[in-house]
């Protein structure tokens, strides 16, 4: 593929049916009403000379170079700024009109570094162009004036530089950093020839409150903001569209290449999660892929005391495959199991569990989802009878109300969170429930209505509390409850009990009992009210009554089933959405149908000639315990780092240490490596041919921009075990593999890449009912038929806080680093988060002598490490906070064994710790 | 953990709560963990829910 540039159309598209009609140039086109003349032109074919106007942000109307003239006006007004009308006529190239925009190009040019040939943008320039386009052929001014060529680049972010020199003042960065980031970091400093673009207030980039989310660089039309690596490898020359392989949004991203060597990632304006906007990660943080850490080889060890030796593939698929097979000789089926991964394709997944099922011949296998939204899939197939999230992301447009629960979408769903807060600055309400004051409660042009700042381990007292309002105050929508939902009175009952009132649990909660009345009082009455939420929810001993008592909220005030309401969850990993789908979990097969379910299994009997076991296998906690038990020897890990992230780290060590043969797939020799007795390379995302599905459901296209550094794909190694196990496993192409998904999975049976290529992604369920695909579910009724209200008591988390251990530790994830940081600690993003730090609010720090920047002990009853502290009023009192992306600090080690009573999901969110000043940094130690 | 399922289904009627503790348990558990539940049962450890014993004959 060449380099693909897409279309500018100068100014963003305007909704509705085109309705007007005008003609330039002679040429007529019909366009929607409120189109700029600079769009329809475009539309029409005829480009119009263009600096400030990009058709990724509003109009500016500053670069006087779009000029045209309309029949029956007077002037040459600019194109940009000037909305269509019926009839109008247009001309785009006068004599007048060369004149002006000769003069205004001579101007810029006259303030404009020469340098086009040794340029990093030549041949990407779009001052170059619109010189060429405008037939400049002299600058009449000299260079003896004021200029800005002597301007000091600021090259202090990891990954951009940017050259006051050639900055033209267009203000396209300024307006993508306000209108598409949201950020506001970026303004123009002084006035007429002074002016300058500015990040912050004078400060550097990397200082400065920029994000890198790189719109910035993405709208510049010059070299003024270029990637580094641009810079350094010149300009690409063929691009590939392929899907991050970071958080559930899935954004589209162009990968650009020169030869064989990424360039850069470009967002694709026509990726349906995120119309060509990006976050620091996906837009830079690639850089792990060739770092010099990965592993290529595959490796073997006897003992994990032993040197790693280097192995052919042959030798490291046969090893697996004698070690696994001895181990059920000696100790049964069901002695071994596998764990898949949610950063791996859907059709890497799909083969582990077939794997599982079909050659271990059990159904011991489970994905890391377990640890952040199985109650997700628990909570919203009880309710709503399907295990996913109901809307698309571009749904938040049309909400009202948003209420944001125990998720942080600008740190952890970058690009969705700058979609939310576009909405937000148009008007919508918001209502923020976290103990931790989190950027969206009060950012530019944003405030929350009502931040609900509860108690960790609170949130179904919370969602019950306002339930028992919407119920009690009677701002139920009967029509739709009474149509749409069965189970309602019980719910009812329950909610409306006096011991569920705001007041009655503010004590329980900490939350203001007006405030949660008027929150309540406004999702309900609002308009379309939509809800958001993550791990904040899930991870805690009712997390699954959580997700249930947030759809029973919703359902009760009838936002469900139509654009701009629904529940959302904000999914962590790239394809956590997948991995759950294929049938990751031990208790189902794809397509979330129970093991138990004859039926379905003789399909897939049939299909594989198998003999699924009827009963569920064991998850991953189950897993660590059976091992430690003795009846657990061999565990297959794709791309997770257990070892890492999940909790009681005492605990899964000694678990990993327990048992026979443990196998690890994977880029790096991570933690749980250090416990394993195989090693198998994995391959990058850019190396991978598959697919992700996002947390919209969109299952997007992972093309392959260069040949597995390791020789294999993931899919093929784990095809090649199960075979030298005696279970013939082999495709030819990923894309069988979909086929065979879709052959066996009813909400997957219109995908193939085939369609997906043609339609550039597609929402599941894709099927014969719905050929293109679903963007909302739940429209006309649930996919179990009527919603069903689920009763969700308030029970009291086991953990709790003591004289020993006073303060309550939540965890979480912040911008520029992800999970267990195994990549993004790999990449620049160490500029902006080198260690996990805690935060702590000031009054618990100043009664323990803590100031900020202190190295602290962290103690829970399980573990402990040090961390330096960082005081913040983001805290409530009494509770605190860090990340889990670096090793060394092991916040993990901390957390405990408590997890959602449904599913096992672990309770990271709550964990009763002490914090007390230390000295020299030592390692996470167990108790 | 069998005692944290118990605690949701508690506001059902006895018999429903035990039906749906053992529902759970059987729909989700493997059988090494329903055996050793069963065993516990059978052993009379103590500090077990009521729902989780009034369950155990349903369990499979």
């Amino acid at each position: 593929m060449t380099l693909l540039k897409e279309p500018d159309r100068g100014t963003p598209a305007k909704p509705g049916a085109p309705t007007v009609t005008v003609e330039v140039d002679g040429l007529p086109v019909a366009v929607p009403d409120g189109t700029s003349v600079l769009r329809a032109a475009s539309l029409a074919g005829v480009d119009i000379p263009k600096l400030c106007a990009t058709d990724s942000l509003e109009a500016f109307g500053s670069c006087r170079l779009c000029l045209v003239e309309i029949e029956g006006r007077r002037g040459t007004p600019a194109s940009c700024t000037t909305p269509v009308a019926d009839g109008m006529r247009i001309s785009t190239q006068t004599p007048k009109l060369e004149k002006l925009r000769q003069g205004v190009m001579e101007l810029y040019i006259s303030d404009h570094p020469l340098d086009c040939l040794t340029c990093s943008a030549n041949g990407d320039c779009e001052l170059q162009d619109m010189s060429g386009a405008v037939g400049l052929r002299q600058v009449r001014y000299g260079d003896d004036g004021a200029n800005h060529r002597d301007a000091v680049k600021d090259a202090s972010n990891p990954y951009f530089d940017f050259d006051p020199a050639k900055c033209i003042a267009c203000s396209r960065c300024v307006r993508a950093c306000g209108e598409v980031q949201g950020t506001f970091a970026l303004t123009i400093e002084g006035r007429g020839f002074e002016s300058k673009v500015s990040a912050g207030a004078g400060e550097s980039f990397l200082d400065s409150e920029c994000v890198s989310c790189g719109a910035c660089v993405q709208a510049c039309p010059t070299a003024t903001l270029q990637e580094k690596s641009v810079v350094q490898l010149g300009m690409p020359s063929r691009s590939v569209i392929t899907t991050c392989a970071y958080c559930g949004v899935g954004c589209s991203f162009k990968a650009e290449l020169r030869g064989d060597e990424l360039v850069r990632m470009v967002p694709y304006k026509d990726g349906g999660a995120n119309e060509g906007h990006s976050c620091v990660k996906g837009r830079f943080a690639f850089g792990y892929a060739s770092h010099p850490d990965r592993k290529l080889k595959p490796m073997v060890r006897d003992t994990i005391s032993d040197p790693w030796r280097e192995v052919e593939w042959d030798e490291a698929i046969q090893a697996v495959a004698d070690r696994m097979r001895d181990i059920q000789r000696r100790h049964g089926a069901g002695s071994i199991g596998a764990i898949s991964s949610s950063r791996c394709t859907n059709e890497e997944v799909w083969v582990v569990q077939k794997m599982v099922r079909a050659a271990f011949g059990n159904n011991n296998v489970d994905t890391c989802a377990r640890v952040c939204h199985s109650p997700t899939g628990y909570g919203l197939k009880q309710t709503f009878g399907e295990s996913a999230g109901t809307q698309d992301f571009k749904s938040v447009a049309a909400a009202d109300v948003i209420m944001v629960i125990g998720a942080n979408p600008t740190d952890a769903h970058p690009v969705f969170g700058s979609r939310m807060k576009r909405r937000l600055r148009d008007g919508a309400r918001l209502i923020v429930i976290d103990p931790r004051r989190i950027d969206l409660v009060r950012s530019p042009h944003i405030t929350a209505d009502y931040h609900l700042r509860l108690k960790p381990s609170t949130n179904v007292a919370v969602i019950n509390a306002m339930a028992h309002v919407v119920v009690t105050e009677g701002l139920i929508d009967e029509e739709f409850v009474n149509e749409r939902c069965a189970g309602y009175p019980d719910w009812a009952e329950l909610v409306a009990r006096p011991d569920n009132s705001p007041e009655a649990v503010e004590a329980i909660t900490g939350v203001p009992a007006d405030e949660l009345r008027a929150a309540a009082r406004l999702y309900a009455t609002g308009g379309n009210g939509a809800i958001y939420y993550g791990l904040g929810v899930t991870e805690h001993s009712q997390g699954s009554t959580m997700v249930m008592g947030m759809a029973n909220l919703a359902m009760a005030c009838g936002n469900i089933g139509r654009d701009g309401v629904g529940v959302n969850p904000l999914r962590g990993q790239n394809n956590v959405q997948g991995s759950c789908d294929m049938g990751s979990f031990p208790h189902e097969l794809p397509g979330y149908r129970h093991v138990s379910d004859d039926a379905v299994r003789t399909v897939f009997d049939r299909h594989w000639g198998s003999s699924i076991q009827p009963e569920p296998g064991l998850r991953i906690p189950n897993m660590f315990d059976a091992a430690i038990d003795g009846s657990f020897h061999g565990l297959f890990v794709q791309g997770e780092d257990i070892a890492q992230s999940d909790p009681n780290l005492q605990h899964v060590t000694a678990a990993l240490s327990a048992m026979e043969l443990v196998v690890v797939q994977d880029l790096f020799l991570n933690e749980t490596a250090k416990f394993a007795h195989v090693f198998l390379p994995g391959a990058s995302f850019l190396e991978k041919d598959g697919t992700f599905t996002n947390a919209e459901r969109r299952i997007n296209r992972v093309r392959a921009v260069m040949k597995p550094r390791t020789g294999k794909h993931e899919w093929q190694i784990v095809c090649e075990i199960a075979t030298a196990m005696g279970y013939p496993m082999s495709y030819d192409h990923p894309s069988e593999i979909m086929d065979e998904i879709a052959e066996l999975t009813p909400t997957f049976a219109g995908v193939s890449f085939e369609v997906i290529d043609k339609l550039g992604s597609v929402q599941w369920p894709c099927n014969p009912k719905a050929p293109a695909g679903t963007p909302i579910m739940h429209i006309d009724e649930f996919v179990r038929g009527k919603g069903n209200f689920v009763p969700t008591p308030y029970v009291p988390t086991d953990e709790r806080s003591t004289r020993r251990f006073p303060l309550v530790l939540t965890t979480g994830r912040i911008l520029s680093q992800y999970n267990v940081g195994a990549q993004t600690r790999r990449t620049g993003n160490v500029a902006w988060h080198p260690e996990d730090v805690l935060e702590i609010h000031p009054h618990d720090a100043e009664v323990r002598g803590i100031n900020d920047g202190d190295l602290v002990t962290l103690a829970s009853r399980v573990g402990s490490t040090s961390l330096h502290a960082k005081i913040s009023d983001r805290m409530p009192t009494g509770v605190v906070y860090t990340t889990f992306h670096h090793p060394v600090t092991g916040a993990n080690v901390v957390t405990t064994e408590h997890s959602d009573w449904a599913t096992n999901c672990p309770e990271y969110k709550v964990t009763a710790v002490q914090v007390g000043l230390t000295h020299p940094m030592i390692p996470a130690l167990a108790d | 953990m069998a005692n944290d399922i118990a605690i949701q289904f508690r506001l059902l009627p006895d018999r429903l709560g035990a039906e749906a503790v053992a529902g759970h348990i059987n729909r989700f558990w493997e059988p090494r963990m329903r055996a050793r539940l069963l065993q516990q049962i059978a052993t009379g450890t103590t500090g077990l829910d009521p729902l989780v014993v009034a369950a155990a004959g349903l369990v499979r």
